[in-house]
């Protein structure tokens, strides 16, 4: 049986396993990142590489020690590094001496044919028929969709868990069980499961959580070892963050198509331009959240990432334009977890602050319930 | 505007200056406006741009934002395109793409900016849509008078090209257009050939880059550059990558890595900017693919910022070019 293995991003590596195992292959999932990862990836990347770079380097050194002979990847059209990312790895790895073979998925858009030639290559390998290839995609997909449903119930339920930490603990919970379940019929009873459990953590409905918009570079949204669990943390403080990146929604707009319309008109005004990565949705969504009236945005990215610099600069006039305050959080290997911990404190109690300030002066705010639209919860 | 006197353009000294600068002067001179350029970059226009712009942004632009400083009160408008795509096969770095959003967004009380897209995927035809629009921008109805701006800058643009591709140096080659007296070192037998390759907004900057290309100059060295060929060809020598690299100045300089190793040179130097996303990546894939390979070609790279100083600079480059010669004495 072939060994195969692929990117860890947020909880995607559920679904990568699944299906991977479901081509009959033996899926060498990627480990959680962690100091040690992250480590190994910095020692063999270029100093100046993004963050994501050294993780996934990380991860796939640890993957082929474990005996990985394929990689998975996906590529990227922009103009940003994501789209070197494979064909560096790879040159790295081989004069590090490891023998393996990688296959990098662009966007279908940008050329099908290639596409195409690689989707055989891994459906030859896996001696699957087309039909049967299709179904293990769609389960896959289908679950995505479940991790998705899933994460975003538990950053909207926690800002009013009683205890602290005991949605992130039931969430966890859910994602062994999700993990479990493989036909239809398991992911259905799952669902019903996970919603039951999380329903269950003990909440205090009459808070008024604060309203946060998560915007940034995607790789820092949705993996929490890099972003020092940005969002356990604001939910534990009693903020609910939205975020309008998601596993689902990725997979649609960045890796099959283009990416989201209605966000770059949004940005036009201050960002009239697609600059690779997520730099002008950060800008866009920035801008929708103040519209919504929410209290404040958080603005996480690599440091030296390319569009989130172009981001950078922009947002601060926007900050100023549209009253609405905004933290940003660059992450590197040296960032420290007190240091985040510290400033998204303090970052949290001047929104609250400015929202007692408004009360007085009679503006409404958001009303508990309240759902942005973004993101599907 | 009172009547009678040029419109001036301001055109800073930095980025595409060294790539585009003679099309646009030829271009605006022919239309009767004045194009003002800044000064030589100096440690005060630098330290502005440092102040100024983002405090992540690479070296390059930060000192764009200090070019534009130093000429925001002298001219009537300020050129500032949005580049995106200039031929079919790449695409500039993000930040060339989010460059006057980003300059207006830190910058105050500037002039008006001529920001329009250069992108030859939706608007073909290299600078003549841009030209186009700048016509219409400035009330220039006419025709005929557009499109023999527009010839004139081409002109211009190819005079210098050709001295480009004669061995000299962006600089000289702007100083012989201007008329000016410019003496190119002859290439002799017996020197070490040595490629020098990197953006050329960080490679011909004299501030940012310390000066390297005049100390180069003083070595026994023939100096070896990507402008000295025609960017067609350096794109035919990145063909072999699995993926071809998308950022208009770095597959130049990849390919160029790949002719000159395949011409023989003796040594290769990349000079890096400071902070830049891409060249990290560059940088270590034209290591790999330099030290691999059948003629394995020694390679040094260079990333200077201001600790680096003068000396530090200096050491290095004697330093790499003591071990090419040391090299060619053995073999
Ligand atoms: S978006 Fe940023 S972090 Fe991601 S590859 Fe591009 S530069 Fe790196
Ligand atoms: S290519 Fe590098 S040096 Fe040039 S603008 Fe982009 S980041 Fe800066």
């Amino acid at each position: 049986m072939r060994k195969v293995t692929f990117p860890h991003m947020g909880y995607s590596h559920i679904a990568f396993k699944q299906l991977i195992e479901d081509m009959g292959f033996e899926a060498i999932t990627p480990c959680h990142p962690n100091r040690y990862t992250l480590d190994l990836g910095v020692r063999y990347s270029p100093e100046h590489a993004c963050i994501p770079f050294k993780i996934l380097m990380g991860n796939y050194i640890e993957a082929l020690e474990r005996g990985a002979e394929i990689i998975i990847t996906s590529g990227g059209v922009g103009p940003c590094r994501a789209g070197l990312y494979g064909m560096t790895h790879e040159k790295i790895l081989k004069s590090l001496g490891y023998d393996f073979r990688i296959v990098v998925f662009d966007p279908p858009l940008v050329n099908l044919w290639d596409f195409y030639w690689k989707l055989r290559f891994m459906v030859r390998e896996a001696r699957l028929s087309w039909r049967a290839f299709i179904d293990v995609i769609k389960r896959a997909w289908d679950k995505l969709k479940l991790l998705d449903e899933m994460e975003i119930k538990a950053i909207n339920l926690r800002p009013y868990e009683v205890e602290k930490g005991s949605t992130t603990r039931a969430f966890h919970q859910c994602l062994q069980i999700i993990d479990r379940a493989r036909t239809r019929k398991e992911m259905e009873e799952a669902r019903r499961e996970c919603h039951r459990i999380l329903e269950k953590v003990p909440k205090d409905r009459s808070r008024r959580p604060l309203k946060v918009g998560l915007v940034g570079e995607i790789y820092c949204l949705l993996e929490p070892f890099i972003n020092l669990e940005v969002e356990r943390t604001l939910g534990e403080l009693g903020a609910l963050a939205c975020r309008g990146v998601f596993l689902t929604g990725y997979t649609q707009t960045d890796v099959l198509g283009k990416g989201n319309h209605n966000v770059r008109l949004l940005a036009a005004p201050y960002l009239n331009q697609f600059v690779g990565g997520h730099g002008q949705n950060s800008v866009g969504e920035t801008i929708f959240y103040a519209k919504k009236g929410f209290d404040g945005v958080i603005h996480v990215a690599p440091f030296g990432c390319l569009p989130e610099i172009v981001a950078k600069g922009v947002l601060p006039k926007i900050s100023r334009d549209l009253d609405i305050p905004i933290l940003t959080l660059t992450l590197d290997e040296q960032t420290g977890r007190a240091g985040v911990q510290t400033r998204l404190e303090a970052f949290v109690d001047l929104l609250y602050q400015k929202r007692r300030a408004k009360e007085v002066k009679g503006f409404g705010t958001l009303l508990p319930g309240y759902r942005c639209g973004l993101c599907q919860h | 505007m009172e009547r009678g006197r040029k419109l001036r353009i301001g055109f800073p000294r930095a980025l595409f200056y060294y790539s585009y600068f003679p099309f646009w002067q030829g271009f605006f001179n022919r239309l009767g406006m004045e194009v003002v350029v800044s000064p030589p970059t100096t440690k005060g226009i630098l330290d502005d741009g440092t102040r100024e712009a983002e405090a992540e942004a690479c070296i390059p632009v930060k000192l764009y934002h200090g070019h534009v400083l130093a000429l925001k009160d002298k001219v009537d408008l300020l050129f500032i395109p949005r580049l995106v795509r200039i031929d079919r096969r790449s695409t500039f770095c993000p930040k060339f793409l989010g460059l006057p959003d980003m300059v207006r967004a830190s910058l105050p009380d500037l002039p008006p900016i001529l920001d329009l897209k250069v992108d030859e995927r939706t608007s073909p035809g290299e600078w003549w849509p841009t030209c186009r629009a700048i016509g219409e921008l400035l009330g220039i109805d006419s025709f005929l008078r557009l499109w023999s701006a527009y010839r004139e800058g081409k002109q211009h643009q190819k005079a210098y090209e050709k001295l480009l591709y004669k061995g000299y140096l962006p600089e000289e080659a702007l100083a012989a257009l201007r008329g000016e007296e410019v003496e190119v070192p002859p290439r002799i037998k017996e020197n070490l050939n040595l490629a020098v390759l990197g953006y050329p907004y960080q490679v011909y900057d004299g501030y940012i880059s310390w000066d390297i290309i005049g100390k180069l100059r003083k070595m026994p060295i023939n100096l070896w550059t990507m402008e000295m060929v025609p960017p067609s060809k350096l794109y035919r020598f990145c063909k072999h990558l699995p993926k071809q690299p998308f950022w208009h100045y770095s597959v130049l300089v990849l390919g160029a890595a790949y002719y000159y190793q395949q011409q023989g040179v003796d040594g290769v130097i990349h000079v890096a900017a400071f902070a830049c996303g891409p060249d990290a990546m560059v940088n270590k894939i034209m290591e790999i693919d330099l030290s691999q390979g059948s003629n394995p070609t020694p390679f040094m790279s260079l990333s200077v910022d201001e600790q680096t100083g003068d000396a530090g600079v200096a050491t290095r480059l004697e330093a790499f070019v003591d071990m090419l010669l040391q090299r060619r004495r053995k073999g």
